[in-house]
């Protein structure tokens, strides 16, 4: 999976946990662009990538993730392994 | 819109809903109930203390509320901050006077003792711990006012040695059941309520409920995904909690308490008793129903049947578990099961919304939950060994209490087994029917469908005009018969494939300008759905394409079908002198508007 393709898989996923059919992903996307996301959905959001990819992820690699470009970064290596 | 709008939520809810479309939900019902009493939804306000990050539950509960008829506000303490919450008088539980209080503690509270043989010191522990959960609770009731919900706990999903783990006094497991064993009894006697974590924790599966890592990450209590099913277990407790258990299961007949259709198979022929898979998987149904009744949970019938049909198996078969005097009102005819679950309602005088209905089938339960979204009705498996566990997940009669006169509640209805008049008209089905999108299928008789069409000349009772029977021979001769219209029908809807359903066999008399109606047998199962009105237009346009000018209908009762009687009558057939024929002219028929797509028709003709 490349990353355009993780971006597509990502967006309906924003949209759920967000509450918000207008996100539109960015690399550098973070917390602060997006009204809805506190501590408590990003926890959600988390939860819900891992459904949709069928991956999981340990704690020290979600605690320091930055913002959108990070996370699919994660996805990536994640998937490939 | 505004008036309707409690009740729009409600519906929304009553869906399975995720946590993130649970949030959604709570949401748009928080911002709703700045301008609106979302009635008939009745408010509460519940307060929510716990170690860990109970956050996640607030949305989920306010969301889940709605399903069981609350208009719920949480009020939540600040992150592990319960105990000052609990203590402080002008901490937001406390001022805000919640109707109730939900404990959401985990086993965490729980140290372990240094040596796991010592039995003293694993009391103190377990005392330690029951203490201060007591001391919690007790502040918040006495500075609040409320209700408190005390949460059991969830054993460990690992042991330390293994079964041995059972035996020692001071291990994790033995520790959360002595907890428990405390609480439940500290409990009884009070108003307070008990929220069991620990069952829902070991249904969803113990090595599941402990998500370690979101734990760690984000002091996540238990996984994310089983806070539905959490939130709506706290939610069956507050709506009981205010008197909104439910309190009447309605029992459908046919396949939901025995195998096969009264009506056509006699007792003989319903599967029910030991010995048989089937048969036992009603028996099961049937020994759940009654222990219900024996707490207090009254039973009623309804079921489309003859009355007397109906009651033969609760009368004759020596496997029947459930008697008539076992049921407060028991109602089989043929009108729609929404009408006569109002009329149960108001004959033990409580509302529709105190009603569950247990029903094998989609259409009929499709047909309730459109006219009546305030029946509980359980979306059930094909396989009916799976129903009486599927009933009892939903916890519909969950309770806060139980007093005598809750028990003997099923045994106050003196008129045992009472039939009610249906009051008011009739309901309109036809938009009902139409979401239906039934498909029908004519074709004439043929080799392929030879068997089905023996089988159910042989064995339809009720909706049979003439009873005829023919052996597969004689059939397989009609199909070749030139003198002979006949039809095969199957109906396709949008709960699937309902098979064969009905048989026609015309017989063309003299010069072929008249039709009898040799036989004419439909499932029940089909009953008042517009498909007899289906069946004859295709008749007539077959009659009219071969010049016949006249169908002639002839009732023959058998004892059994008195059910179709006036079948003809209904569609528009001219009764003659005898009484038992009945006449159509073919070329003033009118097909008139039929809820029943065509898919297929006969094509070239008989004679």
């Amino acid at each position: 999976m490349n990353r355009e393709e993780i971006f597509e898989r990502l967006t309906p996923v924003f949209h759920e946990v967000f509450d918000d059919d207008d996100i539109v992903l960015s690399e550098t996307m973070s917390a602060e662009d997006v009204d809805e996301w506190d501590s408590l959905s990003h926890i959600r959001l988390v939860v819900a990538v891992e459904e949709v990819f069928s991956l999981r992820f340990d704690a020290s690699e979600v605690v320091e993730l930055e913002n959108v470009g990070q996370f699919v970064s994660l996805i990536e290596s994640k998937s490939a392994a | 819109m505004d008036d309707d709008f409690g009740a729009a939520v409600s519906k929304l809810a009553s869906h399975a809903l995720d946590l993130n479309q649970l949030t959604t939900l709570a949401k748009a019902i928080e911002r709703a109930r700045l301008e609106n009493d979302l009635s008939p939804l009745s408010p509460m306000r519940l307060g929510l203390l716990g170690n860990g990050t109970t956050s996640l539950f607030g949305p989920a509960l306010t969301a889940t509320a709605a399903r069981h008829g609350l208009n719920l506000e949480v009020v939540e303490a600040p992150y592990d901050q319960g105990f000052q919450a609990a203590l402080d008088p002008a901490s937001d539980i406390n001022r805000t006077r919640p109707d109730a209080v939900l404990l959401a503690f985990d086993h965490r509270i729980l140290a372990m003792p240094d040596n796991p043989q010592d039995e003293a010191e694993s009391t103190v522990c377990v005392n330690e711990a029951f203490e201060q959960i007591r001391a919690i609770g007790q502040a918040v009731s006495t500075q609040s006012g409320a209700t408190v919900i005390y949460q059991t706990l969830v054993h460990p999903p690992t042991h330390l040695l293994g079964s041995y783990d059972r035996r020692l006094p001071g291990s994790p497991h033995k520790l959360v059941d002595n907890f428990n064993d405390k609480l439940i009894e500290s409990i009884n006697g009070t108003g307070d309520i008990l929220l069991d974590a620990g069952a829902i924790a070991e249904m969803v599966g113990l090595d599941t409920w402990h998500d370690i890592t979101r734990w760690h990450l984000a002091k996540i209590p238990f996984v994310q995904t089983a806070i539905p099913l959490y939130a709506d277990h706290v939610a069956r407790l507050l709506a009981a909690s205010v008197g909104k258990s439910r309190k009447c299961l309605v029992l459908d007949l046919d396949n939901t308490l025995w195998g096969g259709v009264i009506g056509d198979d006699g007792l003989a022929g319903i599967i029910l008793g030991e010995g048989d898979p089937v048969g036992e998987a009603f028996l099961d149904i049937q020994r759940m129903a009654l222990r219900l009744r024996a707490l207090g949970i009254i039973l009623a019938v309804s079921s489309k049947n003859e009355d007397a049909t109906a009651r033969l198996p609760f009368r004759e078969h020596p496997d029947m578990l459930i008697r008539e005097s076992d049921i407060a009102v028991f109602q089989a005819n043929w009108s729609d099961k929404a009408t006569n679950l109002e009329s149960i309602a108001r004959a033990l005088d409580i509302g529709v919304d105190a009603l569950v209905l247990l029903d094998d089938n989609p259409v009929e339960r499709a047909q309730v939950r459109a006219a009546l979204p305030q029946v509980a009705v359980p979306e059930l498996p094909k396989d009916p060994a799976l129903y009486s566990r599927t009933l009892l997940a939903a916890g519909y009669f969950e309770t806060v209490s139980l007093s005598t006169e809750d028990l003997l509640r099923a045994d106050d209805y003196t008129s045992r087994a009472k039939r009610v008049e249906l009051q008011g008209a009739s309901r309109d089905l036809s938009s009902y029917l139409t979401s239906l999108n039934m498909e029908i299928f004519f074709a004439p008789f043929d080799e392929t469908g030879r068997n089905r069409i023996a089988q159910l000349i042989n064995k339809s009772n009720q909706f049979n005009l003439t009873t005829r029977r023919y052996t597969q021979n004689e059939v397989a001769a009609l199909e070749a018969d030139p003198s002979v219209f006949t039809l095969q029908v199957r109906l396709r809807d949008r709960f699937g494939d309902n098979g064969m359903i009905s048989v026609v066999i015309c017989r063309s008399l003299g010069d072929g300008e008249e039709w009898e109606i040799d036989t004419w047998l439909m499932s029940c199962r089909v009953l008042g759905r517009g498909v007899e009105q289906a069946v004859l237009a295709e008749i007539v346009r077959n009659a009219v394409a071969n010049d016949c000018r006249r169908l002639r209908g002839l009732f023959i009762p058998s004892g059994r079908n008195d059910l179709v009687k006036d079948h003809y009558a209904k569609l528009g057939f001219e009764r003659q002198v005898d009484g038992s024929t009945w006449l159509l002219e073919t070329h003033t028929f009118e097909p008139g508007d039929v809820p029943v797509k065509v898919i297929h028709a006969v094509e070239g003709n008989a004679t």
